[in-house]
C-alpha cells in the first residue's frame, strides 16, 4: 500500500485551494530553479532513473522519448502536453487539471528546459471547460509571479505555456493527430515516421506527453529518481492514478503503488464489487480498449503494464471498468464498438469501414440474432483493422471484441441459440 | 447530400451575417497572439468556439466563413473542421442543451434511466429541441467523468452522479430558472469514494 508520504497528488479531490498560494503549501515550486541547474542532461537522467513510462496509456519511457529530442536545432522545439482525457473508464488528468493545475505547470517548465523546448502547448479536451478555465486562471497567476515567461521561475529559462482546447475528438488524444488539431486542421493522425520528435509540430521538433506524466515530474526531481523506482515493481515503478468505475459501491479516483493487486484496489478503495467479489463478471482494467479479463483472472492480477499484458490485456490509463454478473456482457462491448464507430476519424479504409461492421454485427450478437459462425468472422473482421491502420484506433475497436470472444463465446454462442429457439417456437 | 450539408443550406438563412463583438475582436486577437507568426490557423478551433458562444451556441456558415477570413483560410478548410469536432453545432440548440453520456462506464450505473427521465420531462427524443426552443438533448460519447457516473453535460457544466429522480428535478429547476449546483448532485468532493 502507498504510503502517505509518497502520495504525489495530495489534493486529488479538491479539498485544498488548487490555485498558486493551495499549490506553495503543498510544496509545488518550491526549488523549480534548483531543479532546472542540474541541467538538462541531468534532468532527463533522473527521469529514466525514476523508470516512469508515459501515463498516457502506451507505457512509454518518458526519459527516453525526451532523449529523443535533438540537442542542437535550427528550429524551436515544443512540449505539448496531452489532456485530451477521453478513453472511457478515465477520468483521472480532470482531477489534476482542475484541483492542481500548478503541478503540471510546473511540470511543464522542468520538462520543456529538458528537451529545449521554450513553449508549451497544453491541449485539454474541449468538453473539460471549468478544467480548463482553471488551468488558464493557473497561467495566470503564474505569469503574474515569474514562474513562467522570461526567467522562469528565476532558473534563467524561458518558458511560455498557452491553453489550447479541444472541441471533441476522442482521436485527438492520438500524438500526431493531436499535433494536426493544434495547427488548425482535423484531428487525423500522421504517418510516422518522421515522430514528432523528428518533426512534430509546425514540422519542428516535439514531444508529446500525458498530464499525469508530467505532473509527477517535480516529485520526480526533488525527491529522486530512486524514490520514485522504490514504488512498485521493476519496469512498472511509482505511483499512479487509478480510476475505479462501474458497478462498485463506492466509485473513485485514488493514486496507489504501481502493482497494487486489483481486488485490493476495488475492495480497499471502491467500497468492493457491488454484491461482494464473488459477484464480479469481468473487468475493464486500463479503459476501454484494453480486452476485459473475466473473474479468475481478476482474482489475482497485479494493476502495471507488465502484468496485465501477461494476462492478455494492458494497463492502458488505468481507468478500471468494474462489470458484476448482471452485465450485459455483450452489450457493454457492444456500446464501445459504437463509441470506436463514432470516433474513427475516417482516414483508413479498415477502421472507417470496420468499426461500423463491427458495431451492426455486434448490435446483432446482441440480440443472438447471428450464425454461431458469425462469431469467427466478427474475430476475423477484427483481425483485418488491427494493425492496418495508421493509428492504433483500429487495434483499439479490435481489442474489446478479441477479450469478448476470448473469454464469453460460451455466452454469446448461448445468446444465438436462445434466439433461434425463440423465433422457432414463435 | 450529406447531413452537414443539409444543416449547412437550411439553417444559414437564419443568419446571414457575422462578426465578432468589440469584446470578442479583443479576445480573438489575444488567442491568434498564442500561436507563432503565420501560423495562425491554430486558433480555428479557439475562434469557432468563441463565435458559437456569441452565436447562441450554434455556427452558422457566415460565422465560419467569418473565421475563415480572419485567420485567412480557405472557407472549406473552416467547415472541414466545424464538422470534424463534435461540439460545434450546425443547427440551433436550446437554451439548455443537455448532452447525456451513454458510453459503457455511464450505461453500467444507469444512463438509460437518465435518458429516460430527460424523454419523459422534455417529451424529445435525442437530438430534438422542445417547441419552446428551452431545451435540446442529445446523446455523446464518453465525457471523462466515468467514476461519477451517470452524469450529463448541460452547456458547460457538468452534473453528475445522477439518479433518474435528481435528474428530473435538475430539469425542473432548470424550466423555473434555477441553476442546479455543478458537479456531483449526491454531495461528493470530486472523484472521492462517497463515505458509506
Amino acid at each position: 500500500m502507498l504510503a502517505e508520504k509518497d502520495k504525489i497528488f495530495t489534493n486529488l479531490y479538491g479539498e485544498q485551494p488548487w490555485n498558486l498560494v493551495g499549490a506553495r503549501a503543498r510544496g509545488v515550486w518550491s526549488n523549480t530553479a534548483e531543479i532546472m541547474a542540474k541541467g538538462r542532461d541531468a534532468i532527463i537522467e533522473e527521469v529514466k532513473k525514476s523508470g516512469l513510462r508515459g501515463r498516457g496509456g502506451a507505457g512509454f519511457a518518458t526519459g527516453m522519448k525526451w532523449s529523443f529530442m535533438p540537442k542542437e536545432s535550427s528550429k524551436p522545439h515544443y512540449l505539448v502536453v496531452n489532456g485530451d482525457e477521453s478513453e472511457p473508464g478515465t477520468c483521472k488528468d480532470r482531477d489534476i487539471l482542475r484541483y492542481d493545475p500548478h503541478r503540471l505547470l510546473e511540470g511543464c517548465v522542468i520538462a520543456a528546459h529538458a528537451i529545449g523546448a521554450h513553449a508549451v502547448y497544453i491541449y485539454v479536451r474541449g468538453e473539460f471547460y471549468n478544467e480548463a478555465s482553471h488551468v488558464q486562471q493557473a497561467i495566470d497567476e503564474a505569469y503574474a509571479a515569474g514562474l513562467l515567461g522570461k526567467n522562469a521561475a528565476g532558473s534563467g529559462w524561458d518558458c511560455d505555456v498557452y491553453l489550447h482546447r479541444g472541441a471533441g475528438a476522442y482521436i485527438c488524444g492520438e500524438e500526431t493527430a493531436m499535433l494536426e488539431s493544434l495547427e488548425g486542421k482535423k484531428g487525423q493522425p500522421r504517418n510516422k515516421p518522421p515522430f514528432p520528435a523528428g518533426a512534430g509540430l509546425y514540422a519542428c521538433p516535439t514531444t508529446v506527453n500525458n498530464v499525469e506524466t508530467i505532473a509527477v515530474v517535480p516529485e520526480i526531481m526533488r525527491r529522486g529518481g530512486a524514490w520514485f523506482a522504490g514504488i512498485g515493481r521493476e519496469k512498472n515503478t511509482g505511483t499512479k492514478i487509478f480510476c475505479i468505475s462501474g458497478h462498485v459501491n463506492t466509485p473513485c479516483n485514488v493514486e496507489e503503488a504501481m502493482g497494487i493487486p486489483m481486488r485490493e484496489l476495488i475492495e480497499k478503495y471502491a467500497g468492493g464489487v457491488r454484491g461482494g467479489w464473488d459477484n464480479l463478471l469481468a473487468v475493464i482494467p486500463g479503459g476501454s480498449s484494453t480486452p476485459l479479463l473475466p473473474r479468475e483472472i481478476c482474482d489475482g492480477v497485479l494493476m502495471d503494464f507488465d502484468s496485465l499484458r501477461a494476462a492478455g490485456s494492458g494497463l492502458g490509463t488505468a481507468g478500471v471498468i468494474v462489470m458484476d454478473k448482471s452485465t450485459d456482457i455483450i452489450y457493454a462491448i457492444a456500446r464501445l464498438s459504437h463509441f470506436y464507430m463514432h470516433e474513427s476519424c475516417g482516414q483508413c479504409t479498415p477502421c472507417r469501414e470496420g468499426t461500423g461492421w463491427l458495431w451492426r454485427m455486434m448490435q446483432r450478437m446482441v440480440k443472438g440474432q447471428a450464425k454461431v459462425e458469425e462469431i469467427d468472422l466478427l474475430l476475423a473482421v477484427t483481425k483485418e483493422i488491427e494493425g492496418h491502420t495508421i493509428c492504433a484506433h483500429g487495434d483499439a475497436s479490435a481489442w474489446p471484441i478479441q477479450g469478448l470472444i476470448r473469454h464469453f463465446k460460451p455466452v454469446m454462442i448461448e445468446r444465438i441459440e436462445e434466439y433461434w429457439a425463440r423465433a422457432k417456437a414463435a | 447530400m450529406g447531413p452537414f450539408a443539409r444543416d449547412l443550406i437550411q439553417w444559414q438563412e437564419k443568419a446571414m451575417t457575422f462578426s465578432f463583438t468589440p469584446d470578442n475582436l479583443a479576445r480573438a486577437r489575444a488567442i491568434v497572439a498564442k500561436y507563432p507568426e503565420g501560423r495562425q490557423a491554430s486558433a480555428v478551433i479557439p475562434l469557432l468556439d468563441l463565435a458559437q458562444r456569441q452565436h447562441d451556441n450554434w455556427l452558422p456558415v457566415a460565422a465560419m466563413d467569418y473565421v475563415a477570413e480572419f485567420l485567412n483560410m480557405p472557407p472549406i478548410k473552416v467547415y472541414e473542421v466545424a464538422h470534424f469536432y463534435s461540439m460545434f453545432n450546425k443547427k440551433p440548440v436550446g437554451k439548455n442543451f443537455i448532452q447525456v453520456c451513454t458510453t459503457t462506464p455511464c450505461w453500467l450505473r444507469g444512463s438509460d434511466g437518465i435518458k429516460g427521465a430527460c424523454k419523459k420531462k422534455l417529451g424529445i427524443e435525442p437530438g430534438q429541441t422542445t417547441p419552446d426552443g428551452q431545451f435540446s438533448m442529445i446523446e455523446v460519447e464518453c465525457l471523462g467523468a466515468c467514476v461519477n457516473a451517470p452524469m450529463v453535460q448541460i452547456n458547460d457544466d457538468y452534473f453528475e452522479d445522477l439518479t433518474p429522480e435528481l435528474m428530473e428535478q435538475m430539469i425542473d429547476d432548470l424550466k423555473a430558472g434555477k441553476k442546479p449546483t455543478v458537479g456531483s448532485q449526491q454531495g461528493r468532493k470530486g472523484s472521492k469514494a462517497k463515505v458509506a
